[in-house]
């Protein structure tokens, strides 16, 4: 084949353009964000243009996400940090110019609150390294801490350490990682396995994604680390199929990792086995329900089934399973390799620690931010968010999907971990806030989040299966403004019942976006009811003389 | 005494099936790969008909009962043969309280189609996502595969129109 035929790898973009460290280096955001606003298209510009301009000594790389998706697509100029947003495939000028001024004295200059006040562990290589290239994470002290884990430790100091972090899942319920991988490892059987659950379905988060598409690699080495501690050799990734760029490099990460030797048998020299296999998801919010999940991996319907026995002890075809969100996952290279003592230091009360949010809403600055846990709302959606779009007054935010609930702005001072979000009756979820002006009525919020949960309940259990409907119906008889004080009644009623007997997280956390804006937009639903008048304007209210 | 167990020839032999029939085997041709041999013959076929069905069901030992389950079970998966052009509208939050409302009514007043729906010439099918995960572009909606963020209804019809 004549060498012009030939497809262009991708690599070759990514490679140095000669064997000398670089002078200056261009980050491209690749993430899928920046991605569906051509940002691969200005790679191969950027490319190009410095080629054209004579630039031998700079290197252009793709990137996981750098952060900042609302001025997307991205470009950083490493050494100098300056940040390029809103880019064009057909304008690169400024980016080549910035590139021929590079000193090898400049210094990474400060990039403004969103950036400065975030504290990035699970997230520390995102938008540094290039989610394809191994020697780039390993450059980044990638796979230390699993060598460290193989060569001088043994599963219960490992399970040791994570205990002392103080780490608790990130996938929304907090529950303890030492304590859960201490249960798998006590767990009787010969077979065990981990699995990671990346079928991130609350609407509104993409941290998984982001952290896939990123940094797949250290989502890899975590796994090694806890099948280690755990005693497991087999590992499933559970991601969704809607992430088709994030289960890609996912699959690129695994091959390159088991050709290096960081997956397969006799991992880094040693007599450790682990291996790792992705299933995919098929659009079943449910399934991020671990009882769901692992009925969605064996080929069946991903419907949960009561707990106890947990999956810690009966899980992944009645063996011992360890499941963890992506996050979590993310966390523990970072935590083994900096000590668990630093870990713990960092955080508030029980949270330890650092979260990742996904900014979205009537927000300025949307994108994906890790902050410490513990900082406070205000500062998270002001001060890194930017404010909100057009100046308009806040009213609320919403964290945990539609499990979750919408915190008013009189708690904007209040500090963010597991237990002051449920103490406000909301739930830290995934890792969703999204924001909302005036332009948003409670009441609607509500509906939208109970017609939700109506059509993703599985249908096994009754309250969920018909409760969630007829909550539906109450919600859209209110926004109709055809209902009366008791429907209202019957609303609350109904939404404790459903609380106290569904089988599942999602059954028993659906009244929970009810409950928080009764609490505290009591006043709208009764303007829908008793004035038939929707303060924001969003919801078609039949007119009063029609119905008399 | 157990009936000895044969995998069944392919339908057709369109070359499509090859592909399905290998992300079976990879899954040891067991009940567990059923999920994973139904992405491979929607990626294949565009969609799922009775005939690939049950040839995944028989060559992996599933009743033909439980594969119709599962298939419905999982909202990715689709029955019907989809239109030449698909549309697909994000109803996540970050785009439901950023106006993806006002595009689904938009579509449906200017085309005529709701979703999970094709329009009557078979040109284009519309379909709602949970969340593209896309939500600092809200609202977003993917034409043919491609994400389109902050998007204006009129633009978007006058798009789909000319297609």
């Amino acid at each position: 084949m004549p060498a012009a035929a030939r497809p262009i790898r991708r690599r070759v973009i990514t490679e140095e353009i000669n064997d000398e460290a670089p002078r200056a280096s261009a980050y491209v955001c690749e993430a899928a964000s920046c991605m569906s606003a051509q940002a691969h298209d200005i790679t191969l510009r950027l490319g190009e243009r410095a080629a054209e301009a004579g630039l031998t000594d700079v290197m252009i790389k793709r990137v996981g996400c750098l952060g900042l998706c609302a001025a997307g697509p991205l470009v950083e100029i490493a050494e100098t940090g300056q940040l390029f947003g809103h880019v064009k495939p057909d304008d690169v000028e400024g980016i080549v110019k910035a590139l021929k001024k590079v000193k090898p004295t400049d210094t990474r200059q400060p990039q403004g609150p969103f950036f400065e006040k975030q504290l990035r562990v699970a997230t520390e290589n995102m938008g540094r390294i290039d989610p394809e290239n191994l020697d780039d994470y390993i450059e980044r002290g990638g796979y230390e801490a699993l060598k460290r884990v193989l060569s001088e430790m043994t599963s219960t100091t490992v399970r040791d350490e994570i205990t002392r972090s103080g780490l608790r899942g990130r996938g929304g319920a907090g529950f303890p990682t030492g304590l859960k991988w201490t249960t798998v490892a006590k767990a009787q059987g010969t077979q065990k396995y981990v699995i990671c659950n990346a079928d991130e379905g609350d609407p509104g988060a993409f941290m998984d994604r982001s952290v896939l598409e990123s940094d797949p690699f250290r989502i890899l080495e975590g796994m090694a680390i806890a099948a280690f501690a755990v005693h497991a050799t087999e590992g499933y990734v559970y991601c969704r199929a809607e992430y088709p760029l994030a289960v890609a490099r996912l699959r690129t990460a695994i091959r390159l990792a088991q050709r290096a030797g960081y997956l397969g048998a006799g991992i880094a020299d040693t007599s450790f086995n682990f291996d790792v296999q992705i299933r995919l998801g098929a659009g079943a919010f449910v399934c991020g329900e671990e009882t769901a999940l692992i009925a969605s991996v064996e080929g069946r319907r991903g419907t949960p089934r009561p707990r106890p026995p947990y999956p810690a002890v009966q899980g992944l075809w009645d063996c011992p399973t360890l499941i963890n969100n992506v996050e979590t996952f993310a966390s523990v290279p970072t935590i083994l390799r900096k000590g668990p003592e630093w870990y713990a230091a960092i955080g508030l009360g029980k949270s330890k620690g650092t979260k990742v949010f996904a900014l979205a809403g009537r927000i300025v600055n949307t994108g994906l931010v890790e902050v410490p846990m513990g900082m406070t709302l205000r500062e998270i959606v002001y001060d890194i968010g930017g404010g909100i779009v057009d100046g308009r007054p806040f009213k609320a935010v919403q964290t945990g999907g539609p499990s979750g609930g919408c915190i008013p702005a009189e708690f904007l001072d209040m500090p963010v971990s597991y237990e002051s979000l449920i103490e406000l009756g909301s739930f830290m979820g995934s890792g969703g806030l999204i924001v909302m002006d005036d332009t948003s009525c409670m009441v609607d919020v509500a509906k939208y989040f109970q017609d939700f949960c109506r059509d993703e309940s599985c249908g096994k259990c009754v309250p969920c299966r018909v409760g969630t409907t007829q909550l539906y119906m109450l919600l859209d008889l209110i926004t109709r403004g055809e209902a009366t004080m008791d429907d209202l009644a019957q609303l609350e009623r109904l939404a404790v019942i459903i609380q106290k007997t569904a089988l599942c997280g999602l059954g028993q956390g659906a009244p929970n976006p009810i409950f928080s804006t009764l609490r505290y937009f009591r006043d709208e639903y009764l303007a829908h009811i008793v004035d038939r008048v929707c303060p924001a304007g969003v919801c078609t209210i039949t007119p009063a003389e029609v119905m008399a | 005494m157990p009936i000895p167990y044969t995998k069944p020839p392919a339908p057709s032999d369109d070359k499509r099936w090859k592909i399905v029939q290998t992300r079976m085997r990879r899954g040891g041709d067991r009940p567990a790969a059923l999920i994973e041999a139904l992405h491979a013959a929607q990626e294949a076929f565009g969609y799922l008909d009775t005939e690939a069905l049950n040839f995944v069901g028989d060559t992996l030992g599933v009743p033909h009962s439980r594969v119709y389950g599962v298939a419905t079970f999982y909202s990715f998966f689709t029955l019907k043969p989809q239109g030449e052009h698909t549309c697909v509208v994000c109803t996540g939050t970050a785009c439901y309280i950023n106006g993806a409302k006002d595009i689904l009514a938009g579509l449906d007043r200017a085309l005529h189609v709701k979703p999970k729906e094709t329009t009557a010439d078979g040109k284009l099918s519309m379909l709602t996502a949970r969340c593209l995960g896309a939500c600092s572009l809200a609202p977003a909606v993917i034409v043919d595969g491609d994400v389109k963020g902050k998007v204006n209804v009129g633009e978007l019809v006058a798009q789909l129109e000319a297609m």
